[in-house]
This record gives structure tokens, C-alpha cells and sequence, in this order.
């Protein structure tokens, strides 16, 4: 692969483990700069979602409504969307509120405020989604990285892979729960 | 004529763990009224351990946070042992409180280093696109390397004891799984001098960036209000066991010696529709509402004493800035407090890891079932006390959860804080607020290194939003930074 890559990443329904995990490379982070320019980030102030991405790592599920529209918007400008971690490979523990009513949830943590929580714009709070969902269900996903979080040897052997034009052999001993 | 401007969206806050939004919103006069932080994610923990196991909830709430997890673990598994009724062995007691200073120094670390010090090191000229850890790589690559390396010590503090960096499986009801090994405590200790020279420069860039002047702490979260935190039996810093103290913004302690397990009976939440995230306050104090902050400045600010030579000094020195006894007030100082309590964990750490209690490998966990119907843990997370708070039944099986969460008990402080911002630097700016004012708003959020996927939860990235509305409230033009 000629060049240097676009990476991103973004962060939905998660913990931050994820993108933790990723800084867990350690000093691999100047290694990472030769090869990619961060181009989006939690960890940048980059406002808009760039034209072209190479790479995108989602951590997290689509939790709420406005994660739908950025996951499309992410995926029509980016080549390789990898589902990176278990939240946004099969839903995870941001899943575990699912098939609970959402509104009594609400309801039950914020008491009457919670009535209007998403529901008028100008209080700016996304109206939350009443199943999450992850990230294939939304979009469509090329590479699949789970570990609640992937550890970060796992993360750095995905991405110099991706880097040197290669498809990660996610083989057994790679993959494990937790 | 233009039309005033009528309300300012920062959205996404950069460089938090978790997901905001800030609003601005002026009055008709074109002057700020009232700023806001909303948190834009909710996550529902407190609702699904319903059902749970004691004995599995360290390993669920552990991913509440991916930056603190052991905070949560241990917090949790405190409240199991209250649960089953047990004292846990030394062993397990000194292991556990490894695991919570690890997690303060990689925190801590991440807070100041790969988060704040874009703001601290680069100007405020630099280009937003620029404005990152990844900048100061490039641009102060020995600062940002020692920084990583700190950062990575810590988290392998952790992964040596617990077998894992983030979301290890190894706190439980009654006490640990594994013992620590020589050879793994010894790798850690021969990390502990770089550690130290890398917090000694961390600290002396702090100080000078405060003898400089030029970051307008007056107005930097500058206000009154009580401090909340854990102290040790002789008013010294603590971060495991201990009682709560309450101290004024005039350094008189409002309240000592406080069991934690009756948090309830003096912190009261309100909500409000525009956030996730809840509004804590001190329930017996009248004066601006109750509003308390924790973490690091409240516990530089309520320990007499950290009990170690280094991060002593470092406290009393801390301590002048406030004048005389008092307080130390502006939120920027969360910085060098943060650094402060990085000192205080490497030196606590060493004690701990030198007490041959430590590496017993016969007593690690008291075994018993669900003995109390209620078991509330409390720790000092990196952020702030954390509360964990389960309701069981006999079976073991989780009936209610409440958990107070550090970050939220510093929302309405963090409100407080934007709005003194943006009261100060918005005077009558008419169309003309700049992005260099919005990144100064922003900076002054990071001060508390809020944690929102701790506080609830969250949402994506979008562009820095400013609305121009007429008087009526509709929309005249967007502008995008
Ligand atoms: S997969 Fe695990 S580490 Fe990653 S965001 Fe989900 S809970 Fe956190």
C-alpha cells in the first residue's frame, strides 16, 4: 500500500476499554504515526467526519438514534469498517438493557425529567434507541475484532496488517471472550 | 442588522472519557445567560445487574469505565464483602490497594499527558485539527514518550497482579483470586525511578505553567464550594478505606468521621431533561445549593497529609496556593493536584509492595454466603468517591443498584464552571465568538477529566455547531468551525 493511511476511530455505545486498549500499544503509538495520520478521533478535536478514511475502528454499539445516521455517513467514506471490540461485534454488556422498556428506564433514574429526555430538541439528548444494536445490524462491517477489549497486541497485529495491504488472520488463538 | 446570537453548541467535548455537549445561551442583550453540559448517553447499569450475582457484579460494573475499571471491580467487590459479612485477609486488602493507585497513575497519566497537555503545551494558536496527543508526539516527543511510559507502567502494575490491563477478572466478594508473584512485584518495583523522574517533570511543567499566569485561573472554575472525599483515620489521604470529610470553601471541616455507608442520608440528586447525567448536591448545606466537587483537588484539599515524605512536601506546597488554610478554589489546579496524587501512588505503592503481607499466597479470600440484606462499598476513583450500593436477597441474587459516581457529583461544579468561561470570555461578542474561545470552554470541562461513560453514557463525534437564532427561536444560519 502506497502512502500513508487515514485511520479513525469513533466510539458509540462503549466504555472507552476499546480505545483504551489501543493506547495500550504503548510506545507502537510513534510506530502508528509513521505509518497513519489520525484523521478523526475521540482522542483529537477533529469536528467533521473526513471525506476519505481508510480505516475505521468502531468501538461500541448504536445506542442511540444519532448513531445511526453517523454510522452511515462513516461507512459511505471509509474502505475498511472494523467492528473493533465486543460491544460493537455482538452488542456486549451495552446490549444488556435490551427488551427493558426504555421510557421506564428513564423514568425510573430521573424521575418526571426524564419524560423529556430526547424527546425536545432543544434539550440537545439523543432520543435512545430501544434495542442496541451492533455494528453489522446498522451497517455493513468488514472485519470483526472481538475482546472486551481486544488486547492491544491483537489491535497493533490488525492494524500492521491493514497497513501492509493484508487481510488479519483472526485465527483461533487470537480469539477469546473477555 | 444581524440577528443576536442566541445559542452556541460545542459538540462533541474532545478529549474526554465519554461522550457531552456543551450549550451556550445568550439572552436578548447578545450577553451569556446560562451555559450547559449535557451528557448525551445513558447506559442503564443500575437496571440490568438486577438478576445478577453478587459474585459477578465486579466483573459487569468493571465495564461501567474502560479508563478506571479496577475502580469499579474493587468498589464493587467492597460491597460484596459487606454483603457476605467478611473481613478480607491483609493480603487481599494490600493487593486491591495496588490496584486502585495503579489506576490513579495510568489515569492520571492518560488525564495529563494524552488528554490536557494539547491544551497545555501547544498555544492557543494551534489549529483545532491539530490540537492532539498526537501533535505533541511530534512536537515535545520526549514529554509525550514519558508520558506513554508512565501510563504504561501503571497499567502494567495492574496486568501483573490482576492478569489483565483493562477489565481483569481477579477483585471478588471476600477478596482476590490469585497471589502475586516475587518476580512480578520485583519487575514492578524496578519501574518505580522512571516513574518517579517522569512525575518530577510532569510536575515541575505543571508548576511553571501556573507561575506563568497566562491560563486565567481567576476565572477558571474559580468559585466556592464545599469538598467531599475519603481521609484516614488521622485526617490523612486515602483512597481505600478511611471516612468521609466535608470541608467549606473556607477550609472548615462541615462534617468528619462520617461512615460512608450513609452517603445516603446526606447526598441528594436532582435531574434535569437536558442531561443523562444527574445533579448530586450536599443535602444539609443551604449555601449555592449544596454543590461539592470531589477528586483530586477536593482530596489535596481536605487530606492534611499524605504520610510520605515526597507527596507531602509536594501537599504543603499545594496548599500555600490557597492562602494561609485555605482551600486552593479554581478547577485548574485539578492539574497539579492530579500529579501530586501520581507522587503519592508511586510512594504508597512501594510501601505496599514491600510489606511481605503482600505476597502471601496461603490467605486471599474469606469464603462465606449472602449474610446482610444491603452492602455498600466506597473508594476514591481516580475521578472522585464511587459509590457501589446492592440490595440482595438471601439467594445472593441482586434486587437494587445505586451507584454514585464520581463524575456526576462534579456536574453541577463542571456547569458552574463553563458558565464562569463563558461569562468571562463572551462579554457582548455579538456574532464574533471565536473557536479559540469554544477550546477554552472545552479546556476548562477537561480540568475535571469527567468520565461520562462512568457518569451514564453516550455519542458520537459532530461538528462544533454554532446556531444564529432570531428572537423567535428559528433558525437564521449555522456556523461550522
Ligand atoms: S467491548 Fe468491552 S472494553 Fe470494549 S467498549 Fe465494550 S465493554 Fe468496553
Amino acid at each position: 500500500m502506497d502512502g500513508r493511511m487515514k485511520l479513525a476511530t469513533v466510539w458509540l455505545g462503549g466504555c472507552s476499554g476499546c480505545h483504551m486498549s489501543l493506547l495500550d500499544i504503548d510506545e507502537r503509538l510513534f510506530q502508528l504515526l509513521e505509518y497513519a495520520d489520525i484523521v478523526y478521533s475521540p482522542f483529537t478535536d477533529h469536528t467533521d467526519v473526513p471525506e476519505q478514511i481508510d480505516i475505521l475502528l468502531v468501538e461500541g454499539a448504536a445506542a442511540q438514534s444519532e448513531h445511526i445516521d453517523q454510522l452511515r455517513t462513516l461507512r459511505a467514506r471509509s474502505r475498511i469498517v472494523v467492528a473493533f471490540g465486543d460491544c460493537a461485534v455482538v452488542g456486549n454488556v451495552t446490549a444488556m438493557r435490551n427488551g427493558r422498556n426504555t421510557k421506564q428506564l428513564l423514568l425510573e433514574s430521573f424521575g418526571s425529567a426524564g419524560n423529556d429526555m430526547g424527546a425536545d430538541p432543544a434539550n440537545h439528548l439523543p432520543m435512545l434507541l430501544d434495542d442496541v444494536l451492533p455494528l453489522h445490524r446498522v451497517i455493513q462491517v468488514d472485519l470483526f475484532v472481538p475482546g472486551c477489549p481486544p488486547a492491544a497486541d491483537l489491535i497493533w497485529y490488525v492494524l500492521t496488517e491493514l497497513f501492509a495491504g493484508r487481510t488479519p488472520h483472526l485465527d483461533r488463538e487470537k480469539l477469546h471472550y473477555g | 442588522m444581524a440577528e443576536p446570537l442566541r445559542e452556541i453548541l460545542i459538540d462533541p467535548v474532545s478529549r474526554v472519557e465519554g461522550h457531552a455537549r456543551i450549550s451556550i445561551i445568550f439572552d436578548t442583550h447578545g450577553r451569556v445567560s446560562d451555559a450547559r453540559l449535557h451528557v448525551t448517553e445513558y447506559r442503564g447499569f443500575e437496571h440490568f445487574c438486577r438478576g445478577r450475582l453478587v459474585w459477578e457484579m465486579p466483573r459487569l460494573t468493571s465495564r461501567i469505565c474502560g479508563v478506571c475499571p479496577v475502580s469499579h471491580s474493587v468498589t464493587s467487590a467492597k460491597a460484596g464483602d459487606d454483603i457476605l459479612a467478611v473481613a478480607i485477609p491483609r493480603t487481599a486488602e494490600n493487593l486491591r490497594r495496588i490496584l486502585v493507585l495503579a489506576q490513579w497513575v495510568q489515569s492520571h497519566t492518560l488525564s495529563f499527558f494524552h488528554l490536557s497537555s494539547p491544551d497545555l503545551l501547544l498555544g492557543k494558536d494551534i489549529p483545532h485539527a491539530r490540537r492532539d496527543f498526537f501533535t505533541v508526539m511530534k512536537s515535545h516527543a520526549d514529554f509525550a514518550r514519558r508520558g506513554i511510559r508512565l501510563r504504561k507502567w501503571g497499567q502494567e502494575v495492574i496486568a501483573r497482579i490482576a492478569g489483565k490491563r483493562i477489565h481483569p477478572d481477579f477483585v471478588t466478594p471476600g477478596g482476590v483470586l490469585r497471589p502475586l508473584s516475587i518476580q512480578d512485584r520485583d519487575i514492578i518495583l524496578d519501574g518505580l525511578p522512571e516513574a518517579h523522574n517522569t512525575i518530577r517533570m510532569a510536575l515541575e511543567t505543571m508548576k511553571a505553567l501556573l507561575e506563568s499566569g497566562t491560563n486565567d485561573t481567576d476565572m477558571f472554575g474559580n468559585f466556592p464550594s464545599l469538598f467531599l472525599g475519603l481521609v484516614d483515620e488521622n485526617g490523612g489521604m486515602e483512597y481505600y478505606g478511611g471516612t468521609l470529610r466535608v470541608m467549606d470553601a473556607a477550609g472548615n471541616v462541615v462534617a468528619d468521621r462520617v461512615d460512608p455507608r450513609s452517603y445516603r442520608d446526606f447526598i441528594a440528586e436532582r435531574s434535569e431533561p437536558w442531561s443523562y447525567m444527574t445533579f448530586p448536591h450536599y443535602a444539609p448545606s443551604s449555601a449555592d445549593g449544596g454543590l461539592y466537587r470531589v477528586g483530586p483537588l477536593a482530596r489535596c484539599n481536605i487530606s492534611s497529609h499524605t504520610g510520605s515524605p515526597k507527596s507531602d512536601r509536594e501537599l504543603a506546597e499545594f496548599r500555600q496556593r490557597g492562602g494561609s488554610r485555605n482551600p486552593v478554589l479554581h478547577s485548574f489546579a485539578y492539574h497539579l493536584a492530579r500529579c501530586i496524587e501520581i507522587l503519592f501512588a508511586l510512594e504508597r505503592i512501594e510501601e505496599l509492595l514491600t510489606d511481605p503481607e503482600t505476597l502471601r499466597t496461603d490467605t486471599l479470600r474469606a469464603r462465606a454466603f449472602s449474610n446482610r440484606p444491603q452492602g455498600i462499598g466506597v473508594t476514591e476513583a481516580p475521578r472522585g468517591t464511587l459509590f457501589h450500593n446492592y440490595s440482595v436477597g438471601s439467594d445472593g441474587v441482586i434486587r437494587n443498584v445505586d451507584l454514585l459516581i464520581a463524575t456526576a457529583q462534579n456536574n453541577a461544579a463542571m456547569n458552574r464552571t463553563i458558565q464562569q468561561i463563558a461569562m468571562h470570555l463572551i462579554r457582548n461578542a455579538g456574532n464574533d465568538v471565536d473557536t479559540a474561545i469554544l477550546q477554552r470552554i472545552e479546556a476548562g470541562i477537561r480540568c475535571y477529566d469527567p468520565c461520562f461513560s462512568c457518569a451514564t453514557h453516550a455519542l458520537g463525534k459532530m461538528p462544533l455547531l454554532v446556531e444564529y437564532r432570531s428572537e423567535d427561536d428559528s433558525l437564521i444560519r449555522t456556523f461550522r468551525r
